[in-house]
């Protein structure tokens, strides 16, 4: 370890590099696969790696475009991929914004403002919050599906009822913000006193500038997350142009109408752009993941 | 550093502006909370009813001034997280499932508002088009005219009014051409009868089916047969013991867990299932552990070059949205012709049946969440294998130790605290796994001899979405009970989960 011999560290080098770049072959294989196959022609056709006859029918179908085949046949997009896209996003959005609003806000109080039952309350909410929202869907269908009556803004098939899903998963992020607050020396709070703030100009003034960054990697998270849902929003959606990508893209691959070529373009173009944000986004989040983030 | 004190204001929001705000929203949750119970859903009534209340409270008065920072977070959990799993125990007690889907009041109101057209009412009919694409009905022997109708086929209600004959009547054979729109639409006279299409040109009555009796009974009106409601199934009965759709949900207290541990067709599958849960959390963590510090051990070795290149590629199965890759291997992986079936037939000749086969679905299911887990592990371990001192391993190396025994008795028991609360979290994650399931093979291929839908690589979560949420059947009740069987196992997890993390905490801090 300390004292090698050049040519068993060469060896050892060689042999560090052959294995990575073999196990990356491996884990590039499918991305490599559904890229080729975006371009092959039709949907069931085996083809090479590299296709024989490429062809654009799929991304255009993927871009809610018609494709005019050479034979003179049309072709149109099976699904909306584009606005499925644009709901996720959406969501997301408003999924993040929300999570901010509500665990900051949350995390500041758990960290400077004192009342009765403060420990017992977090700890609270922790326990609570470990059961998955997955395992409570039935009741959330029911729930939903009742406060529909009251306004279909509130019921099944609207956005606005899974975001408020997604605005209830906040105990993790304030356990984070917390952690944060808590590192933030206390004599700024008190200056913030003397000069007559009250606690929330403390917080909006004095403490919310602090976490912009905080607030970045929990923003990320929350989008992340939100776009890559599945179970409830397959559950609370219904109508087809109201669904998000992680509950469109099974439509795909039915048994029944089976378009792997189609999905392939799909996959890409959704893909893509999640994954930027994410590889951008990573350095900070790998800090945050020590907290015990599981991404979901 | 401190606060520029000018960038504080020093006079509050104006007061009015917050009371008014206040006021409108503790009047939506009011209204919400009144509407719900009108609906006949006294539960979520009280629910909001107690939110609007406890808002109005700590939002109006100063003395709780404190308690406005936490009562969002409090609320949203309360709503949607808390609500939802006591709501999903108490339907486990219940017969809520696609025959039992309505309340008492809703069953009966619908089986009330069921009616026949009557033969002897009909009478002839008109249809007056009004050019903008409105049509109006007229009824000639009683004098009365409709309200404009667009006449689509979507549901429609119009009130008729006494009225003299419009002049642009369609013919008999245009207004056949209406017929669609005609047939769904429902007019009402002034005296309040419910009037429909019944021929090519004729309206009727429409008579009640059923009449409610004084003591809660219906009556058939048809034939005078009596209806009596059963509270303990939740559907009429007739006096010859017919049963008379719609049910309503009812308390059928430990019916549906009877069910779960003595019928066999649910006991054996489920056993089976949480078997195969267990095994496939502690598989994927072990697998995902074991490729994600093999890797993070060799990005740390100080002679490696291109980390950074490594490091991105690595990652990428952890960047891309998890439905996507999971959607792209379910491609893959198909049978007749997927690309990896194509590629082992032309090494070996092989072609393994991934979704008919019981252990080639449970093997693929875990070298798929193998390759969506690792990189997060390897991560992990990155960070952690940093906090290793140098200076104990190369005590070691210079005892004579080889790398791997060094690795083994110095690196890992350093390690392996730290990562032990992430580990249990990650075993609670994939226990409720189930996107993955749904989304590869959606617990398919099927065990053969159920009651309901259960699948050989189903887990407990999924396997309880395909009760409740399946093409075939929707049994609330059933999968509510055995979601709290899941609630018990998952608060052991959980509970095990608090105190190494909280243990964690503590390390972290005394450091």
């Amino acid at each position: 370890m300390i004292v090698e011999r050049p040519r068993d560290l060469r060896i050892k080098k060689i042999l560090a590099h052959g294995f990575l770049i073999l196990f990356l072959a491996f884990i590039t294989f499918p991305f490599l696969m559904v890229v080729s196959i975006s371009f092959r022609e039709g949907n069931f056709t085996i083809g090479d790696i590299w296709p024989r006859n490429p062809t654009l029918e799929h991304w255009y179908l993927a871009f809610g475009l018609d494709y005019t085949r050479a034979d003179g046949t049309v072709v149109e997009p099976p699904f909306p991929v584009l606005l499925w896209m644009w709901n996720s996003i959406k969501l997301g959005l408003f999924a993040g914004a929300g999570v901010l609003v509500i665990s900051t806000v949350s995390a500041y109080a758990f960290s400077r403002i004192k009342f009765r039952g403060r420990t017992a309350l977090l700890d609270g909410l922790f326990i609570i919050q470990m059961f998955p929202t997955t395992l409570a869907l039935i009741a959330l269908y029911a729930i939903f599906d009742s406060l529909g009556e009251v306004s279909p803004f509130l019921g099944i098939d609207s956005h606005l009822s899974v975001v408020m899903v997604y605005w209830s998963g906040v105990v993790l992020h304030i356990w984070t913000l917390k952690g944060y607050f808590d590192g933030i020396d206390t004599a700024l709070d008190k200056a913030a006193a003397i000069d007559g703030a009250t606690p929330w100009q403390t917080f909006r003034l004095v403490f919310l500038p602090l976490a912009v960054p905080m607030m970045a990697v929990i923003f990320v998270l929350v989008f992340i997350g939100a776009i890559n849902d599945y179970p409830v929003a397959s559950v609370l959606l219904r109508s087809e142009d109201n669904l998000t990508l992680a509950v469109g893209s099974r439509l795909y691959l039915n048994e029944f109408k089976y378009l792997w070529g189609d999905f392939a373009a799909a996959a890409i173009l959704s893909g893509v752009p999640i994954t930027i944000v994410f590889l951008i986004a990573q350095k900070y989040l790998v800090s945050g993941l020590g907290e015990g983030a599981v991404k979901g | 550093m401190s606060a520029p004190a000018d960038a504080i204001p020093q006079t509050e929001q104006p007061q009015y502006l917050r009371w008014a705000i206040v006021a409108a929203i503790t009047l939506g949750l009011l209204y919400v909370a009144f509407y719900l119970y009108l609906i006949a859903q006294p539960l979520f009534a009280v629910v909001i009813l107690a939110i609007g209340v406890i808002f109005a409270l700590i939002f109006g008065r100063n003395r709780y001034y404190n308690l406005r920072f936490v009562f969002p977070s409090v609320a949203a959990i309360l709503l949607f997280v808390a609500l939802p799993i006591g709501y999903t125990i108490w339907i486990g007690f219940t017969n809520y499932s696609s025959f039992n889907l309505l309340t008492f009041e809703r069953a009966k109101s619908v089986l009330l508002s069921r009616g026949s057209v009557d033969k002897s009412t009909e009478q002839p009919f008109a249809v007056a088009d009004l050019g903008d694409g409105t049509y109006q009905i007229w009824l000639p022997e009683a004098g009365l005219l409709s309200d404009p109708v667009s006449l689509t086929e979507a549901l429609e209600e119009a009130a008729l009014e006494p009225a003299g004959e419009p002049s642009n009547l369609l013919s008999a054979k245009d207004a056949i051409k209406l017929r669609s729109g005609l047939q769904t639409l429902t007019l009402h006279t002034p005296d309040g009868i419910a009037i429909q299409n019944s021929g090519l040109r004729t309206f009727a009555s429409l008579m009640p089916d059923y009449r409610e009796l004084e003591d809660g009974q219906l009556e058939r009106i048809a034939d005078g047969v009596i209806l009596t409601p059963d509270h303990g199934e939740g559907f009429y009965f007739a006096d010859n013991g017919e049963k008379i759709p719609p049910g309503w949900y009812v308390n059928i207290g430990w019916r549906n867990f009877d069910r779960i541990f003595n019928n066999s067709g649910i006991r054996e599958p489920m056993i089976g299932i949480f078997v195969w849960t267990v095994v496939f959390a502690a598989a994927s963590v072990v697998l995902t552990f074991a490729v994600g510090l093999l890797l993070g051990v060799i990005l740390q070795w100080e002679h490696l070059r291109g980390k950074a290149i490594y490091r991105i590629l690595l990652i990428l199965p952890y960047a891309v949205p998890s439905f996507i890759s999971i959607l792209v291997f379910r491609g893959l992986f198909n049978q007749n012709f997927g690309e990896i079936n194509l590629i082992l037939e032309a090494l070996f000749g092989v072609r393994p049946e991934w979704f008919t086969n019981a252990n080639l679905a449970r093997t693929m299911i875990l070298i798929v969440n193998t390759w969506l887990g690792y990189p997060y592990m390897m991560l992990l371990a990155m960070g952690f294998l940093q906090g290793v001192p140098q200076d104990h391993k190369k005590a070691a190396a210079l005892e004579g130790a080889s790398a791997s025994r060094v690795f083994f008795k110095i690196t890992l028991p350093q390690i392996l605290p730290p990562f032990m609360p992430l580990l249990i979290s990650s075993f609670a994650f994939n226990f409720n796994n189930m996107v993955l399931v749904l989304l590869l093979t959606r617990g398919l291929p099927d065990i053969v001899g159920t009651t309901v839908p259960a699948g050989q690589t189903d887990i407990l979560a999924s396997f309880t979405y395909r009760i409740a949420f399946g093409f075939s059947s929707t049994e609330f009740g059933l999968a509510g009970a055995i979601t709290l069987l899941i609630f018990v196992l998952v608060s052991v997890i959980s509970y095990v989960n608090f105190v190494a993390m909280r243990r964690g905490t503590e390390k972290r801090n005394a450091r």
